[in-house]
């Protein structure tokens, strides 16, 4: 852990959709950075703005979106506004990007190892097809594929769905990018696969120094997996720190009261400590505090918008009546 | 320990599915490939018994038979053997009218709140129509019954003009629930009722749950892969695999002491909050095909403690201490 310039400083990110019903304002002032080796978890309730936040940091985001603002640094150079062209020689190459659903990696109709070889030669010409085969098994036996030779010969309809899973992780992995971007990759998996994914991830990224953004809305997998958090809320980071102060020691109403909801955090059988009301829609989203309507400590100044502090070294904070930071907060007031 | 008479049992179930051949196998064997229709045994030889009152989770991985097992509760699916009974009645004896009774006492609440309402009624029709068709409440009194229910799940008497389009997931799930409470069930079985809900929602629909027991004496099955949802809710929590029961204990005993280990790694790999930065260290292999199960324990391919034994022969689900059943060889040796 060298105290290096981070892999990817994010700064003040604004990703807007320009609808026929208004603007959808679904990433609002995001700022993180992550660091070779770490693990940032991007964490939020479904319409947050994570998959958007994801998009827009290696330019995948379609109109009616657009990145409207901000600062996407990616080892010291700008991507925002960056030609499509240096973008796409990026991805899959320095930057990898892991989705939910594997098929948005793996093309149907080709066998693996014609996609895994193609994968190897577009980032190195020079590359031969033996030497490009040879490094696909590798990387399907570093996923935990069982004899990647003859896997190599398959289509991914022939694999299920964690073995696919695990295919595009492979793929995704197959170049040593700098920056992995993961979305929600384990989340239509069942409990034994996830845990070998995120063991497989884990391991990669410590041997080859990736810095890796994993988005997920379970708070759990972050407990587990990462260094840093940021808690996404409307569009913006309400929250973010190391995953101890956060999970210990939450200061955001929201994040205090996600904490509250999940069923282990509270004793068994009893009342689960829930947020009231729901997510609000980011179409037309009046300004202030978008938790207001959901939070008890709300009052005449959440009118305004709260603006980014840090309370403390390594935290920041987007709300004017914070919970005390002192231990055993972590339930709603 | 001896159990109360269940209100609910089922008798040594089992429930297979023939998938026919697909067109592409069709054309194969016109060519010779000889290929056959094949068998999923969804739920194999299985029993159970739910107390009144009772909260039985039922935990298992993708394909491993869940749903199955509670539609089969619920009296969607009819077994293919084995008796399911009432209050320690065979159902299938009983005389129509009867059953059609027993049919309304158990009611199902599914996974997807959106795509289990019919988006071109108004909630009104969704929750009111069945308890007027079942004579439960006088036509005249819908409305009313409607309105009364809706509040019952946290709702608006007056969204019940309203289309289910109308509502967001969480309170989509709620209708569901409205639903099912509307011919005044004893017995509910809910199937994934809060996966597709964001945590907080969830949590609004888990108290929501254990509010409706405490009020209404109700009983349920409670389905989910999320073990920390069922560690909440349940009294006892059944490990399923493969169609098969692997083992079935009070909740507080099988999260301190699991016993099979199919259990074991399952805890394991459960992501807790307070589990922090740490190894993962997997089960290893996939999870088999419920076409062509392995042979002997359906579990011995990942398992760290498998036999020659375990290849071989199925091991048998017994009683390990009071309350307390497992199926593993392991147990014999002790
Ligand atoms: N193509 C689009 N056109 C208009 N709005 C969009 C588009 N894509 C996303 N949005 C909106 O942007 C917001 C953020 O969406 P995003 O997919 O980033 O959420 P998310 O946090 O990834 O949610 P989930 O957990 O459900 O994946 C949402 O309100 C969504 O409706
Ligand atoms: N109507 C059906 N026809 C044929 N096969 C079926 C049918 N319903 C279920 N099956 C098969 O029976 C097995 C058990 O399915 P079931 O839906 O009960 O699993 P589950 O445990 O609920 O899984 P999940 O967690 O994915 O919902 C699976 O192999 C499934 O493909
Ligand atoms: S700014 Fe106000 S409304 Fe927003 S979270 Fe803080 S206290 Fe609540
Ligand atoms: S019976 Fe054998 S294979 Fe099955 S769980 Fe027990 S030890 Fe493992
Ligand atoms: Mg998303
Ligand atoms: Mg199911």
């Amino acid at each position: 852990m060298t105290p290096n310039r981070p892999t990817l400083v994010v700064e003040g990110l604004r990703t807007h959709f320009f609808t026929k019903a208004g603007v959808l304002k679904a990433v609002d002032d995001v700022s993180f950075a992550v660091s070779r080796g770490r693990v940032l978890g991007l964490v939020g309730e479904s319409g947050s703005g994570k998959t958007v936040t994801g998009f827009s940091l290696i330019g995948l985001v379609d109109p009616p979106g657009r990145v409207v603002g901000g600062s996407v640094l990616f080892k010291g150079e700008e991507l925002v506004g960056a030609p499509e062209q240096r973008l796409r020689a990026l991805r899959g190459n320095r930057v990898a990007m892991i989705f939910q659903d594997p098929m948005m990696t793996l093309n149907p109709v080709l066998r693996i190892d014609t996609q895994m070889i193609e994968a190897v030669q577009a980032h190195d010409p020079k590359v031969d097809r033996e030497t490009a085969r040879a490094r696909a098994r590798d990387a399907l036996g570093r996923v935990g594929i069982p004899s990647p030779d003859e896997r190599l010969k398959a289509y991914p309809h022939q694999f299920s769905g964690g073995m696919r899973q695990r295919v595009a992780i492979a793929i995704a992995l197959l170049n040593h990018p700098d920056l992995v971007i993961a979305d929600e990759p384990t989340t239509a998996l069942d409990v034994t696969i996830q845990g070998q994914i995120l063991y497989e991830v884990q391991k990669l990224c410590r041997d080859t120094g990736a810095a890796l953004i994993w988005i997920t809305h379970d708070l759990s997998v972050i407990a587990g997996l990462a260094d840093e958090v940021c808690v996404m809320y409307a569009g913006r980071v309400v929250e973010s720190g190391s995953v101890g102060d956060v999970l210990d020691r939450p200061l955001h109403p929201y994040t205090v009261g996600l904490i509250g909801s999940v069923p282990s955090r509270n004793r068994r059988g009893q009342k689960l400590a829930q947020i009231p009301g729901m997510t609000p829609s980011l179409l037309n989203l009046a300004p202030g505090c978008p938790f207001r309507a959901r939070c008890a400590r709300a009052d005449q100044a959440c009118a305004e918008p709260p603006p980014e502090t840090r309370p403390v070294p390594g935290r920041t904070l987007r709300c004017f009546h914070p919970q005390s930071a002192h231990p055993g907060t972590g339930r709603a007031a | 320990m001896t159990q109360p008479s269940p209100i609910l049992e089922l008798r040594d179930v089992t429930k297979r599915f023939v998938r026919p051949l697909d067109l592409a196998a069709k054309i194969a064997n016109l060519f010779g490939a000889g290929l056959k229709s094949e068998t999923v045994h969804a739920v194999d030889h299985v029993s159970l018994g739910v107390s009144d009152g009772e909260v039985v989770g039922l935990v298992g991985e993708s394909g491993c038979g869940k749903s199955t097992l509670g539609r089969i509760v619920a009296g969607i699916h009819r077994p293919t053997t084995g008796e399911r009974l009432w209050r320690g009645t065979a159902i299938d004896a009983l005389p129509p009218s009867e059953q059609r009774a027993v049919e309304l006492k158990v009611q199902m609440i599914f996974q997807d709140p959106m795509s289990s309402l019919n988006p071109r009624l108004r909630v009104s029709d969704i929750v009111g129509e069945a308890p007027v068709v079942h004579g439960v409440v006088p036509a005249a009194e819908r409305d009313a019954y409607v309105g009364e229910l809706l509040q019952r799940v946290g709702l608006d008497a007056a969204f019940r003009r309203r289309y289910p389009h109308q509502f967001s997931g969480g309170q989509r799930a709620r209708i569901g629930i409205a639903r099912a409470l509307a011919v005044k069930p004893e017995f509910l079985v809910c199937d994934e009722a809060v996966a597709a809900l964001d945590v907080s929602i969830q949590a609004q629909v888990l108290n929501l749950f254990m509010d409706l027991r405490r009020d209404l004496g109700l009983t349920y099955l409670f389905i989910s892969h999320d073990l920390g949802v069922v560690e909440h809710l349940s009294d006892r929590v059944i490990i399923m695999y493969l169609g098969r029961f692997v083992e079935i204990a009070p909740t507080e005993e099988l999260f301190r002491a699991p016993n099979h280990p199919y259990t074991k790694a399952l805890l394991a790999e459960v992501p807790r909050l307070d589990a922090r930065k740490r190894d993962f260290a997997p089960v290893k292999g996939e999870i088999p095909s419920p076409l062509n199960p392995p042979p002997g324990c359906h579990f011995h391919p990942r398992c760290p403690r498998a036999t020659a034994r375990c290849r071989a022969e199925v091991p048998a689900l017994k009683e390990i201490a009071p309350g307390r059943w497992a199926a593993c060889h392991l147990n014999d040796a002790r």
